[in-house]
């Protein structure tokens, strides 16, 4: 045994034994941080890749978020962003700050304000969602928004993950965007604005904070929001493949 | 032998004779290398595990701990029986322990037995920061070996506890690395057909649960005494020899289901105190429980020591061997266990709940629950229900129990349950029972009855302390004898059996997805302490409605584990609370001052399953109970 054990066999009476400390029972306050409201941070890149699109555009694309907070209220920023590389501009580029608060066993709802700074004009947005695991392990964030100038919208996200192996995982999402006004000066029509579709396999290489995958994502523009597109002189329609990473933290 | 004279001697003169050891302990951050991987944790004098403490029933210790970190620690003395602010729980037993700072703990050891320590502060204890304890009895102890080995069991994790603890959180299945697949949904769709498959994961991912929920941490190194699978660490011993080995487990997570292929294990003692001895193929072990069992190998071959985790994602190895270097097979791990309906008990209120609310019901209700879908569920399910609170059905099918308490149920409706093998008390109608009110049942009743063996209908192995179709139900690798909280007897009751004087429900309850762990739905930082007053004897009534298994440790008083032997129920420290079951404990409340009550789990703890308990009343101060143990102890002598 590596330690030190000095045995001092001493006989005492029992009462000179007798702990001489103060046994008053006094109530002690549990102040320690188990008492405390776990406090928890998280850094995610859900998305962190590069597309190539079936017409040759190139763009760098970001999806994260960082949280930091307790059970019962966590703040969020979430970030996304699509990068022209040969423009060299941000055809999107979006911030959210949220608070987040439990409102069932599985749902959190958020509220919080969203500002787009893309290339060209910028908006500004209130923010009221809802984000949880919904039934048969469906991820699902659903936001509404409502911007300066009280035009309307609301953006549907929802991923499944399907798990080939414990680390091989084949991820499928959707994301749509519906507007309830017009805002011809961004390009949205009323009615379904726009959908992004992804399919990506990824790799689980450490733990989960690094997983490389590969995919393929379709953009597709509806309604009105197309009309103004091809109004603009753009497409209604890309495909990309993609390569990039799953980044957390 | 001289000691004691001695003591005697000085006995006759003084009104009171005690032994004092000094003892030393240093916290400090060590490496740990695992054979696996090296990592930074927390030793004591430089290693994890810590020293073996070797103390005497009747000595005062006086154990100096430096801490050598640069943060806060403390030291909780797994099992001892104490003054409470030598206990050892920062916040609740007193401040902690300072960087730098050395804290003198002085305590009377007024027991004998297996035991451990840990640290109590964040996450040192996953971290590293634990040892044994063993306490030589004043007497003899009642069974005869020849060697004493610790085995001490821990889930080394190559992330610290603080990282587990945020993963965890971030993403409540990041280690489960046993999640059904494609591949699996396949081959149960050729075993069972495509749609039941298809059914079957719906169900579950309806209730956005997973079957695979079995080990929150997957990912460790399974160690015995500080040595990984490859560092073996060896015992060794000359054939013929019984050899007492001390189970403990340190594990932050992991429940170990131990074997030593080859050898027959007698269990002796579980959480310190004397069983009855049992002999056993196999045993699972609850994190911080303890069991010491006797081996006699016979021959001079190699034995290994085997611990696969419950969830079959790790193991510990180690041997037994006449010399260093020797080695025997070492077993493959089995199968992961899956979860079933059995395991949602109360929650999907099928298998193993408590009907304490179904009286009045009739034939209709029950025929309305579609046991389709309950997989793995049969009729027989029915068995498990805690039938305490149902009075009046036919007593002619419930022979010799005391259902006193059943009222207003339907004959009728009760049809469904085969009750016809309850009469007589057959083994297979009983299982999954709640033994709560057992204790009104006539004793001759039940001393025939043979919990450990209980056979279902389809010939497999049952335990009345997992839910019936649990697919946590341990069996033996070698088709042999597991291990049942039902086998363990008290092989000398540590207090008058008494009816208690009042029951407290506890409800494990908790959010898998969101990672927080509860009792009876409310996290300890919005929990007001427990009060209970000194002298009562308190029932715990345990209800696990998730679907983990919680090992639920009392400081300072010891746990009487309701297994419906009475008298005979064993004493323990840490008691196992399956998913879907119902579990009693009683409680004399002994000891005044304040105390910690937990999961120990540390995950589970650290998020909520945690509460302070305070006894209220009692002697005018502790110290005076101190010295009257002293005054035993020194008379003993």
């Amino acid at each position: 045994m590596s330690f030190l054990k000095s045995l001092a066999v001493t006989t005492l009476a029992g009462l000179v034994m007798m702990p001489s400390l103060s046994f008053a029972q006094e109530r002690r306050q549990d102040t320690t941080p188990r008492k405390e409201s776990l406090k928890i941070w998280g850094a995610q890149l859900e998305e962190l890749e590069y597309r190539y699109s079936d017409d040759g555009e190139e763009l760098a694309t970001w999806n994260g978020d960082f949280f930091y907070g307790t059970d019962e209220l966590k703040f969020r920023w979430l970030t996304s962003g699509e990068y022209a590389i040969e423009e060299q501009a941000y055809e999107g580029l979006e911030n959210q700050i949220v608070g987040q608060v439990p409102i069932s066993t599985f749902f959190d709802a958020k509220a919080g304000i969203r500002f787009d700074t893309p290339e060209g004009p910028d908006r500004t947005y209130a923010v009221l969602g809802i984000a949880g695991l919904a039934p048969q392990w469906f991820e699902i964030d659903a936001n509404f928004y409502v911007s300066k100038d009280g035009d309307t919208s609301t953006e549907l996200d929802a991923e499944y993950e399907l798990l080939l192996t414990n680390y091989w995982i084949l991820t499928a999402s959707l994301d749509a965007t519906m507007a309830f006004s017009e805002d011809r000066e961004i390009g949205v029509g009323k009615g379904l604005v726009s959908t992004e579709t992804g399919l990506r396999l990824s790799y689980d290489l450490i733990d989960r904070s690094f997983s490389p995958y590969v995919g393929v994502v379709h953009e597709r523009k509806y309604g009105d929001s197309a009309d103004f597109a091809r109004a603009d002189g753009a497409g209604t329609e890309q495909w990309f493949a993609v390569i990039g990473a799953r980044l957390s933290f | 032998m001289k000691l004691r004279f001695l003591a005697s001697a000085f006995g006759l003169m003084m009104p009171a004779i005690v032994f004092a050891g000094e003892y030393n302990l240093t916290v400090d951050r060590i490496q740990i290398d695992t054979g696996d991987f090296v990592k930074e944790g927390i030793g004591y004098n430089g290693a994890s595990p810590g020293p073996v403490l070797r103390f005497k029933e009747g000595e005062e210790v006086s154990i100096n701990v430096t801490n050598n970190l640069d943060e806060m620690t403390s030291i909780h003395w797994h099992g001892l029986i104490l003054p409470f602010k030598q206990d050892g729980v920062p916040g609740i037993s007193f401040t902690g322990i300072k960087p730098g700072e050395t804290f003198t703990y002085n305590f009377p050891i007024i027991q004998s037995g297996t035991y451990w320590f840990h640290s109590h502060s964040g996450f040192q204890e996953p971290d590293g920061a634990f040892g044994a304890i063993v306490i030589e009895p004043e007497g003899r102890e009642p069974y005869r070996y020849d060697r004493d080995y610790v085995v001490q069991l821990t889930d080394k994790h190559p992330h610290s506890g603080d990282r587990i603890m945020r993963n965890l959180k971030m993403m409540a299945d990041y280690y489960n690395r046993q999640q059904l697949t494609v591949g699996d949904f396949a081959e149960d769709a050729s075993e069972k057909g495509f749609l039941a498959t298809l059914k079957d994961r719906m169900m579950w991912g309806d209730m956005r649960m997973m079957k695979v929920d079995v080990e929150d941490v997957q990912g460790f190194t399974g160690m015995i005494n500080g040595k990984g699978p490859d560092q073996n660490w060896t015992g060794l011993f000359e054939p013929g020899e019984r050899i007492r080995l001390r189970f403990i487990n340190s594990s932050a997570m992991t429940y170990f289901d131990v074997r030593i292929p080859g050898l027959e294990m007698t269990v002796v003692q579980a959480d310190g105190n004397n069983v009855q001895p049992v002999t056993v193929d196999e045993f699972r072990i609850g994190v911080a429980e303890t069991y010491d069992v006797l081996v006699r190998p016979k021959t001079a071959e190699a034995y290994t020591i085997f611990a696969e985790s419950m969830g079959r994602s790790g193991f510990a190895r180690a041997t037994l061997a006449t010399k260093e270097g020797l080695e025997a097979p070492v077993p493959s791990l089995r199968e992961p266990p899956l979860l079933t309906m059995a395991d949602m008990g109360e929650m999907e209120g099928m298998a193993g709940m408590d009907h304490g609310s179904m009286a009045g019901m009739d034939q209709p209700d029950m025929e309305g629950m579609d046991h389709s879908k309950m997989a793995g569920m049969n009729q027989s399910d029915m068995e498990g229900m805690d039938h305490s609170k149902m009075a009046g059905m036919s007593q002619s099918g419930m022979e010799g129990m005391d259902h006193s308490k059943m009222a207003g149920m339907k004959q009728s409706g009760m049809e469904g349950m085969d009750h016809s093998k309850m009469a007589g008390m057959n083994q297979s109608g009983m299982e999954g029972m709640d033994h709560s009110k057992m204790a009104g049942m006539k004793q001759s009743g039940m001393e025939g009855m043979d919990h450990s063996k209980m056979a279902m209908d389809d010939g497999s192995v049952s335990d009345p302390f997992y839910a019936k179709g649990s697919g946590l139900l341990p069996v033996a690798a070698n088709g042999g004898k597991f291990l049942s909280y039902a086998d363990l007897k008290a092989q000398k009751p540590l207090f008058e059996e008494r009816e208690a004087t009042r029951e407290i429900e506890l409800r494990l309850t908790g959010n898998m997805e969101r990672y927080i762990w509860s009792i009876n739905g409310v996290k300890y930082e919005d929990a007001d302490p427990i009060r209970l007053q000194y002298g009562e004897r308190v029932r715990f009534k345990f209800v696990n409605e998730t679907m983990m298994t919680h090992p639920m440790h009392l400081h300072g008083m010891w746990s009487i584990l309701d297994v419906g032997a009475g008298q005979l129920n064993p004493v323990k420290h840490t008691v196992s609370v399956q998913p879907g079951t119902t579990v009693y404990m009683e409680t004399e409340v002994d000891a005044p001052g304040q105390w910690a009550f937990h999961c120990h789990l540390s995950y589970h703890a650290a998020t909520g399953m945690f509460r302070k308990i305070i006894v209220e009343g009692g002697p005018e101060t502790p110290a005076a109970a101190v010295s009257e143990q002293s005054v035993k102890v020194g008379g003993g002598a």
